[in-house]
């Protein structure tokens, strides 16, 4: 009797882990290191088996592929420098316009404009825009989007036409239609990260600007917006990398012409527009070209991606202080 | 409790999936089909009527385009493929001799030139226009050659915004091979085949329907599709002229004209004696009532095979051949010329089992 009076309790709730909880702790590890283990597996072996099938088109095409500007099936000469150029110039212009918009919308939701439940639809409506299938979004951009601006482009055209980003007319499909719905496209990835990025920001961050005396957009622009900067730029990140992939949309919109032009209005190219159009009809010899345009896309994006880590950082460190 | 579910979840999915599989596979004798596009719309109301009438018989046809079809009937993954370009001579020497190929003239379609202008009036296209066109020389409504072919259509002083495929096609195979037959300068500039290097300006649509919106949408626009889908969704045809000097609209008949000019070689299937050789294109048809651009759409089958499959692609053919060909004039394809059904009813005969 005189032993341990709290056996009974040790026993039961503070005891050493027992062999069970090990193996369940054990398992789970396991688990959780094989899911991430199986992420990284699955995209080296895609940049693996993309590498094994365009490694012919490399090795003869050298980097001249990724400079020269023509696609050309019957002369087998093929260059992506247009399709890169239209991809980065229609993802930047997308992102300009769906960054603004987005992170707007965003301090729209949080900052105390709404009322709460009438925010909460708004947002949901938002997001719904995501669920709306790419293919739609061309059709939209053909039937209505692109009659819609043609008045107003030509008018720009015809007017400022000296000025190169209006130096073309616009006849249908270009730049400006396929960046307007690209924007639209990236809106609520951008609105909806951004609007979490701002409800992190601990009330008491605001009550304090508002305490110093700040006005209402003082405390927006010059202490929210800072405090919430890695999440935002971390939801530009991500809407940037989704406009660089789009494809159904782009291929209906943008024109799939092979030229370099900074006009708004004129035709262009994306490579994942180029990779859509062309995979399913291409010969052997064209498929390893576009297993070669592939590789671009995806070094474009880990570079975009590692540039925005980057960005991220230093903003983190500037106005988070960490 | 979550688990459990789960589990129970997955086991009755399991169970019926292992009972829809075991349908599928006690069903019937399928045949697989993959390729062109172009006479999709045709060959899919085939296999669906045909296999209607036949009980425990099912023809399935996938539009993957002419190039992956020719990809899987050289990787043996389908019981047959379809292809608007044939297959060239290093193609056929790809197929496993065992198997073996015969190349089957199916159908016929014709390829037209849409546009947007005012009122749609009816437009005729002398061939250096056309061509001035295409090559991108030409570029406003308001030339000279246009007014003159058209002295009653008063024409907007609009660019020409010229719509092509964006995406690599039997249509564009056609076509091209038109303009490349009646034009060096189009052959060295542009070239010919499934996808050209097309001038820069003009603007590239994906499939028929793309091209088609496009059109639509865009004044002053002009480009190519398939009479068939023209056809079925009512947009204005350029009366085009053709190697005799006449301006002829598009349709049955003046199609009839341009594939009677056909002649087939009179030589066998390279590596298949006895297997005649039934590639032909019209490039620039001869006769006076003949539409320019047209053109056979084929069938690649094995000569070899279990008897059970030859005796249903025989019969599928066979099908095409008489009924099918009503259809065709339905959905807007040209019906085989009857010296050619002929020449394929005898193929036909070579679709048969393995040795």
């Amino acid at each position: 009797m005189a032993s341990n009076p709290f056996a009974h309790v040790v026993t039961k709730v503070s005891g050493p882990p027992s062999a069970v909880d090990y193996g369940a702790d054990k398992l789970l590890r396991g688990v959780v290191w094989g899911a991430a283990a199986v992420i990284l597996l699955l995209v080296a072996y895609i940049v693996f088996e993309l590498g094994r099938q365009a490694f012919p088109a490399m090795l003869e095409f050298g980097p001249e592929f990724i400079y020269s500007t023509t696609w050309d099936v019957q002369a087998k000469q093929f260059g992506i420098l247009p399709e890169i150029w239209g991809t980065l110039y229609s993802s930047l212009l997308a992102l300009l316009l769906g960054g603004i918009l987005g992170v707007a919308i965003a301090i729209f939701l949080t900052q105390d404009f709404l009322d709460h439940r009438v925010s909460n639809v708004f947002r949901t409506i938002v997001e719904m825009l995501a669920a709306i299938p790419s293919v739609v979004y061309g059709l939209w951009g053909i039937y209505v989007l692109i009659p819609l601006i043609r008045p107003g482009a030509n008018w720009l055209h015809d007017t400022l036409g000296w000025f190169p980003f209006f130096g073309t007319s616009l006849s249908g499909p270009g730049m400006a239609p396929a960046a307007l719905v690209l924007a639209v496209m990236i809106l609520p990835t951008v609105a909806a990260i951004s609007v979490d990025a701002f409800k992190r920001v601990p009330y008491k961050v605001k009550e304090a600007a508002y305490g110093m005396g700040t006005t209402r957009w003082e405390a927006i622009l010059k202490v929210m917006l800072p405090s919430a900067s890695s999440g935002i730029l971390a939801a530009l990140v991500l809407g940037f990398g989704r406009a660089l992939g789009e494809t159904m949309a782009l291929a209906m919109l943008i024109g799939n012409s092979n030229q370099i032009s900074l006009s708004l209005f004129a035709p262009a190219n994306t490579l994942a527009s180029l990779l859509a159009s062309s995979f399913p009809e291409a010969g052997p010899i064209e498929v390893q070209a576009l297993m070669y345009a592939a590789i671009a896309l995806l070094a474009i994006t880990l570079l975009v991606n590692i540039f925005g880590l980057w960005i991220m950082k230093a903003a983190t460190r500037k106005f988070e202080g960490k | 409790m979550t688990l459990l579910h789960a589990l129970k979840t997955a086991a009755l999915a399991g169970c019926l999936s292992t009972f829809a599989f075991s349908a599928a596979v006690s069903a019937d004798t399928t045949v697989n089909g993959s390729g062109a596009s172009f006479p999709f719309p045709l060959y899919a109301k085939w296999a669906k009527d045909f296999s209607k009438q036949n009980k425990g018989v099912r023809v399935q046809y996938q539009a993957v385009g002419s190039g992956a079809g020719i990809q899987a009937f050289i990787a043996e993954t389908v019981d047959f493929a379809a292809s608007d370009a044939a297959m060239n001579d290093d193609e056929i020497s790809k197929v496993p001799t065992e198997k073996g190929v015969v190349l089957l003239p199916m159908t016929a379609g014709e390829v037209v030139l849409s546009y947007n202008l005012p009122g749609n009036p009816e437009l005729k296209l002398p061939r250096d226009v056309f061509i001035d066109i295409f090559t991108g020389k030409l570029d406003t409504w308001s030339d000279e050659r246009i007014a003159k072919a058209n002295p009653d259509v008063k024409f907007p002083d609009d660019k020409i915004t010229v719509v092509r495929r964006s995406d690599s096609s039997g249509t564009t195979y056609v076509f091209t091979g038109h303009l490349a037959a009646i034009s060096d300068e189009f052959k060295s500039q542009v070239g010919h085949g499934k996808s050209v290097n097309w001038p820069k300006r003009f603007v590239g649509a994906p499939k028929n329907d793309g091209v088609a919106a496009m059109i639509k949408q865009t004044p002053g626009a002009i480009g190519y599709i398939e009479y068939g889908y023209a056809e079925a969704t009512r947009q204005p045809m350029a009366i085009l002229q053709n190697k005799a000097g006449h301006f002829v609209k598009p349709g049955e008949d003046s199609g009839k004209a341009a594939l009677a000019s056909a002649e087939f070689p009179t030589t066998d299937l390279p590596g298949y004696p006895g297997t005649p050789d039934l590639r032909v294109w019209v490039d620039d048809p001869e006769g006076e009532q003949a539409y320019p651009i047209a053109t056979f759409t084929w069938m690649l089958m094995y000569q070899h095979q279990d008897e059970e499959n030859a005796k249903v692609l025989r019969d599928f053919i066979e099908y095409g051949l008489t009924e099918g060909q009503k259809d065709a004039t339905k959905m807007g394809f040209i019906p085989l010329p009857e010296n050619v059904k002929a020449k394929v009813e005898e193929a036909m005969k070579l679709v048969g089992s393995s040795k």
